[in-house]
């Protein structure tokens, strides 16, 4: 279960020697990884390991300094790409939600629907409720984000991102704003999601999260890939010292 | 104010909290006191029939209606109307640039902005009128015309720098989210960030818009005809005409008249806006 070797389908996304830097600071220093379709990949790690920069590398928030990302046959870092294009197929939901606070909750799932993909109207809100449905959110279609609570927003943002038919999900830190009681409704989103057989990519402090429901867990530090394999491995018999560390660390809390 | 700055910096004596409030009293009296004479002595030494006659002489109140109105306050609002649309949309055009990605746009909607706040109104406002058009041979054609333009041009500045601080006060994350939404940056743009910066721009942009009506009076200077006078002008000429400042005063207050409901909407707009935060 380590992704790799999927016969001979490609993966769903595949990257290749990912450098990033910001000026002189180098956050990425040279990141591979393919994660297989359907596959549930947990990165966690340090603060300021550069978790965040992988994720917005691969839809492309963040250009790559050097290397190659792909979404199945596609190369995403080849100059004619069409960077909007991409990014549709692959969904983001961040840790400060980011819904749009002037639109109501289905407009939030319609307006790029038409704008990006040309859907009709009335095809928009029909993917748009039953996307609603899906994370148990269809009876607040009309409520503004400002009078739901976070793990509601949280959830409407994922609605969001799916409504687009996205290949992949990338998850940043999807919980990490919430109360802790409502870390639980999100994660059970996510769990179902991944249940269905999303590609997802799921940065998350939640280690219990990455222990039940990841095929592989990856632990960042400083940039690169420290250690990776699935998660009774990487959580019971850790190799790396410092993976060994930040274990105790958060695991102790 | 000053009577507790004065007393701030004083050595409170001790156990002297009472001590120091009654002092702090007392000063304010002396300044109650001190007002009042100043209000009595102006209303006994001015001559008020004479000020009256000169100032706010009822038949020439009379005589300035309706036109003051019917014309002048017509005009002022028809500079401003113009003015403030062909602001808003260069405005909106330099706010763009200047945020661009685009170095080149940057530099541009820099210079021009930096060149207009950092000259008087009324020296751009002449070289519009009368330097441009000897410059390139170039006549802005209508009735409103080169005075609508030149106002649209001294107030695109301004908006600019109002709609920029709007647009940065929108968070990135929504500028993010649409993007990963596949959105292209400028549809993100109109459909998500400028909507939300518009909001949080109205208030300020209102004070604009009271700064642009009062800027319409500059136009009295670059020459208008009978049928596009505004009211500083027309007060003007209606003081040469009968040496009298009434028309003048008459043309503040129907000012005052606009200006003020402008600027009370504002501040009503602004508290509202700080209270849904
Ligand atoms: N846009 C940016 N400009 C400059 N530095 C950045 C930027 N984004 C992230 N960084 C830096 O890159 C490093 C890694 O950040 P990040 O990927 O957010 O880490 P993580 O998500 O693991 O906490 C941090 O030191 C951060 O300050
Ligand atoms: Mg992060």
């Amino acid at each position: 279960m380590t992704g790799r070797g999927h016969g001979k389908v490609a993966p769903a996304i595949r990257v290749r020697d990912l450098h990033k830097s910001f000026g002189t600071l180098e956050v990425l220093r040279g990141i591979d990884l393919d994660i297989a379709r359907g596959e549930v990949v947990c990165v966690i790690g340090p603060s300021g390991s550069g978790k965040s920069t992988l994720l917005r590398c691969v839809n492309l928030l963040e250009v790559p300094t050097s290397g190659r990302i792909y979404l199945g046959e596609v190369e995403v870092t080849a100059p004619d790409t069409d960077l909007d294009r991409v990014r549709t197929r692959v969904g983001m939901v961040f840790q400060q939600f980011n819904l749009f606070p002037h639109l109501d909750v289905e407009r939030n799932l319609t307006v790029a629907q038409e704008v990006v993909l040309k859907r009709s109207h009335d095809e928009a809100v029909e993917v748009a409720v039953a996307m609603l449905r899906r994370v148990g959110l269809e009876d607040k279609r009309h409520e503004y984000p400002a009078r739901l609570s976070g793990g509601q927003q949280q959830r409407v943002a994922i609605a969001r991102a799916l409504s687009m038919g996205p290949q992949a999900m990338l998850f940043d830190e999807s919980t990490s704003a919430l109360d802790p009681e409502l870390v639980g409704e999100v994660l059970g989103v996510m769990r179902e999601l991944a249940q269905e057989g999303m590609t997802m990519l799921v940065v998350t402090h939640e280690m219990h999260f990455a222990r039940d429901v990841a095929d592989r867990v990856i632990f960042m530090d400083g940039g690169v890939i420290v250690e990776e394999g699935p998660p009774a491995d990487v959580f019971a018999a850790p190799r790396e010292e410092r993976t060994r560390r930040f274990l105790d660390r958060v695991l102790a809390r | 104010m000053t009577a507790s700055q004065a007393d701030v910096q004083q050595e409170p004596p001790p156990g002297g909290r009472r001590f120091r409030v009654s002092r702090s009293q007392a000063t304010q009296w002396a300044l109650y006191a001190l007002s009042l004479a100043i209000v009595l002595a102006v209303a006994f030494l001015v001559d008020w029939e004479r000020l009256q006659d000169r100032m706010f002489r009822w038949d020439l109140v009379r005589a300035q209606f309706p036109e003051v109105v019917t014309q002048a306050a017509r005009n002022t609002l028809v500079f401003t109307a113009f003015g403030f649309t062909g602001g808003l949309a260069l405005g909106l055009l330099v706010a763009l640039m200047r945020l661009s990605t685009i170095r080149p746009y940057r530099w541009a909607a820099t210079v021009y902005v930096d060149l207009i706040r950092g000259l008087p109104a009324l020296l751009v406002l002449i070289f519009i009128a009368f330097g441009l058009p000897i410059a390139l041979g170039i006549r802005i054609p209508g009735t409103y015309g080169r005075g609508a333009v030149a106002l649209a041009i001294v107030a695109s500045a301004y908006i600019a720098e109002v709609i920029r601080a709007g647009i940065e006060a929108v968070p990135r994350g929504q500028m993010e989210a649409a993007r990963s939404l596949g959105m292209s940056r400028g549809q993100a743009m109109r459909r998500i960030v400028l909507p939300q910066a518009f909001r949080l721009i109205i208030p300020p942009m209102t004070n604009e818009l009271v700064l642009l009506l009062k800027d319409t009076a500059l136009i009295s200077v670059i020459g208008v005809t009978e049928a596009t006078k505004e009211l500083t002008r027309f007060g003007r000429d209606g003081v040469n005409a009968n040496a009298n400042a009434t028309p003048l005063v008459v043309a503040g207050l129907v000012y005052l008249a606009l200006t003020i409901p402008m600027t009370r909407l504002a501040a009503y707009l602004e508290r509202r806006a700080a209270a849904s935060k």
